[in-house]
């Protein structure tokens, strides 16, 4: 006899606040708002937590908990069900999701408080809640497919919430616009999936798929199938060449920023690999081109980043790039690894966003790094907890973001699929992600304030306060959980255990490296020394630029020149998609698609034949002249005509 | 005996004439006399090729077409006497509401 779980609840219950909120919120008061928007988000999150306690006392052949509730679609021999998938991996998922996301709710009550559209946002945030926990949910990749979908329809509708702004407008457009391109190579995987396994349910497909042996050549399925999942991923998890949307995406409010765009969403992609690590597995090209991406973006952004001036800009390159760790964990099969760094960047990444935004509501809603400075003591809550997860994600033991990247970066090194190179750039990555780090945590806190001491922005208070206590604790939890998240994943080579891994063993199997790992202790520990070394070098030479020696910044740009240029403007990534697709596109769509074929073919048609019958129809007008004896005339002609004919006729 | 033939020619010397004084003359009594002789060159043909053919369909025929004649008279003269009232002329030419 199986538990019942009650699993749809978690994901409805954000459902219905949303639909009162945004059906009804125009006319109910602000506290009312407030309260559906963040009861029924926390009952959610009350639910996931019971449900964990139960899951934990799950007997293991329970596992993976599966339920379907209804069905959806059916056709011949395929059959689609709204239904529930609950595994380890999904269990996590679930928690991260409705825990982060409720701080970030609890967050936006008071970071929201002044603003126009207070019901809007939380009927957004609701909805979003809903669709990422159908994404997390899903028993196929149909329905994981909706809340991909959904997901992309509210990072859409939050990015452009300051819709009069013409920015966010487009930001929010081109963000999904990107993820379109990205949305077409998953369903073409789901199509290949039907079309070869007649299934998308995971329960029905995993088993089969198992079943195949390891992909190296032909027929290339399986790494078909890998590489387009792929595609989704890296527009969903803005990765290389996808990951445009991303930075623009910070037009968007704070929280939003914070939990779409940094703990929860973005992290879609790769949760939907791991999920599917069982094709992934089976295509080993296609591992070898997510660890590629996943360690290029890293790098990459992490490059950009060290050149930003908004602080939400510096956060949202960190973001990718730190995504692009958890792609590179992906990729050399160390599943478990890159979901650990995704709850750990969840909590310091989250926390870095909220902070930040706590920092640019103190300010009135200043956003750039060159006008702060020295709010160390003026927003102390606000200082320490972007304290804790500075360190946290600059890799600094014993905070959380140590434990996870460091055992990503072992996985590059002594997984099958692993190698030095995919190390060596994850702790250069490493040593620029503390640079950069740090020198947003220097130029914001420390030194003289650098802005106009009276900013009346758009939070319109004056002086630099610190933010309501509806905001601080949240950032306090995140704080703790930044701090203490890494340690159920301690490192058995530090005397740990790893229970995260043995939690998630059953989903990802042994890990392969596990075993090889006791062996080389020594070696990993050196691993591990090297990149810590990596993140002080890079926290060292972030003070001595932007703490001691202010002055040498703006030479080494100047000696620099068109190297720093091209990484302050992002490389110019942006103005060559510009010139390479979306100039073509819209010259293409004006001068062949409109005047061309629309208005040159299919409106002239239209035109021309309109005009044509006008022509035809006034010469025949004349006919019609209203005299009978011409009438007659033309019966008379017509009846020559025939006789003529039918004489022709008797001739022949 | 007369040859069937020159019956044929009569008959169409007769329509010819009807469809020549329907085209050129003006006169809405003129056009009316020139469909009756049109109708009774036709009626000619049909009792001249009843004789030939010693049947007795065209001579039926031709008791059709008095009727529909005698008919056509009675509503036609109805209406030229109609269009004289109200327009005070039998030239067709004026008669022309129909035209653009």
């Amino acid at each position: 006899m199986r538990p019942h779980l009650h699993l749809w609840l978690i994901p409805l219950l954000p459902l219905v606040g949303a639909a009162i909120n945004g059906l009804l919120g125009r006319r109910l008061s602000n506290r009312v708002v407030t309260l559906v928007g963040n009861a029924f988000v926390g009952a959610s999150c009350a639910w996931a937590w019971w449900v964990f306690v139960r899951f934990l006392s799950l007997p293991q052949e329970a596992l993976p908990y599966v339920h379907d509730y209804a069905t959806w679609i059916r056709s011949g021999s395929f059959a689609v069900s709204y239904g529930v998938y609950l595994d380890q991996l999904s269990m996590i998922m679930v928690l991260v999701v409705t825990s982060v996301g409720f701080l970030i709710h609890i967050y936006s009550i008071g970071y929201m408080g002044g603003e126009g559209g207070y019901y809007r946002f939380f009927a957004y945030l609701n909805l979003f809640m809903f669709f990422m926990l159908t994404l997390v949910l899903a028993n196929s990749y149909l329905v994981m497919f909706i809340g991909w979908e959904g997901v992309g329809l509210a990072s859409y509708l939050l990015i452009g919430f300051y819709f009069l702004r013409d920015s966010a407008a487009s930001a929010g457009k081109k963000a999904f616009i990107v993820n379109r391109i990205g949305d077409f190579g998953f369903l073409i995987a789901l199509f290949l999936l039907i079309k070869h396994f007649g299934s998308l349910d995971f329960s029905h497909l995993f088993p089969l798929i198992k079943d195949l042996g390891v992909e190296n050549a032909a027929p290339g399925l399986l790494t078909a199938i890998g590489l387009l999942m792929m595609t989704g991923a890296a527009g969903k998890s803005a990765q290389l060449p996808l990951y445009v949307w991303l930075p623009d995406a910070m037009e968007g409010p704070t929280p939003v920023s914070a939990l779409i765009h940094a703990a929860t969403m973005v992290t879609a992609g790769v949760y939907m690999v791991a999920r599917s690590h069982i094709i992934f597995s089976r295509a080993p090209s296609a591992m070898l081109v997510v660890a590629v991406i996943g360690c290029l973006t890293a790098l990459f952004a992490a490059t950009i980043g060290m050149a930003q001036t908004d602080i939400k800009k510096v956060l949202a390159y960190s973001t990718i790039s730190q995504l692009g760790y958890m792609f590179l964990a992906c990729g050399v099969a160390a599943y478990s690894a890159g979901i650990f760094h995704l709850m750990t960047h969840a909590f310091f990444k989250g926390l870095l966003f909220l902070a930040a935004g706590s920092v640019i509501h103190a300010l009135g809603g200043e956003q750039d790094m060159r006008r702060m400075g020295g709010l160390r003591n003026r927003i102390p809550w606000t200082f320490w907890t972007m304290t804790a997860a500075t360190f946290a994600i600059a890799g600094i033991p014993p905070f959380a973001g140590f434990f996870s990247k460091d055992e990503i970066l072992w996985s590059a090194y002594s997984s099958e699929y692993g190698s030095w190179v995919f190390w060596a750039i994850g702790v250069l990555t490493a040593f620029l992600t503390s640079f950069y780090m740090f020198r947003l945590w220097f130029m914001t806190f420390f030194g003289e304030f650098r802005g106009a001491e009276s900013g009346a922005g758009e939070h319109g208070h004056g002086h630099i306060h610190e933010s309501p206590k509806v905001m601080l604790i949240p950032l306090a939890i995140l704080a703790v959980l930044s701090v203490i998240g890494g340690w159920i994943d301690w490192p058995e080579s530090l005397g740990g255990t790893q229970r995260f891994d043995a939690f998630l063993a059953p989903v990802f199997g042994a890990h392969a490296e596990a075993a090889a790992a006791a062996a080389e202790h020594s070696k990993e520990l050196l691993l591990a020394g090297t990149s810590v070394l990596a993140a002080l070098l890079g926290l060292f030479l972030a003070w001595l630029l932007y703490q001691k020696r202010r002055d040498l910044p703006d030479k080494i740009a100047a000696a620099l020149g068109g190297l720093y240029n091209a990484v302050r403007d992002k490389y110019y990534v942006d103005e060559g998609y510009a010139a390479a697709f979306v100039q073509p596109l819209i010259k293409g769509s004006t001068y062949i698609l409109w005047r061309g074929i629309d208005a040159g073919a299919i409106d002239a048609t239209a035109n021309e034949s309109a005009e044509g019958a006008e022509h035809v129809s006034d010469a025949l007008r004349h006919m019609q002249s209203g005299n009978v004896r011409s009438y007659a005339g033309w019966v008379a002609a017509g009846a020559a005509v025939v006789i003529a004919y039918m004489v022709y006729l008797g001739v022949r | 005996m007369v040859p069937v033939a020159y019956y044929l020619v009569l008959s169409a010397i007769l329509f010819g004439l009807g469809v020549l004084g329907f085209l050129v003359k003006r006169n809405l009594i003129t056009l009316f006399m020139s469909i009756e002789l049109m109708l009774n060159a036709v009626n000619l043909a049909f009792v001249a090729f009843a004789w030939q053919w010693k049947s007795l369909n065209g001579q039926v025929f031709v008791f059709f077409v008095m009727v529909v004649a005698a008919a056509e008279a009675a509503v036609g003269l109805a209406i030229i006497i109609a269009v004289f009232r109200t327009r005070e002329t039998l030239n067709v030419d004026k008669v022309n509401l129909l035209k653009l």
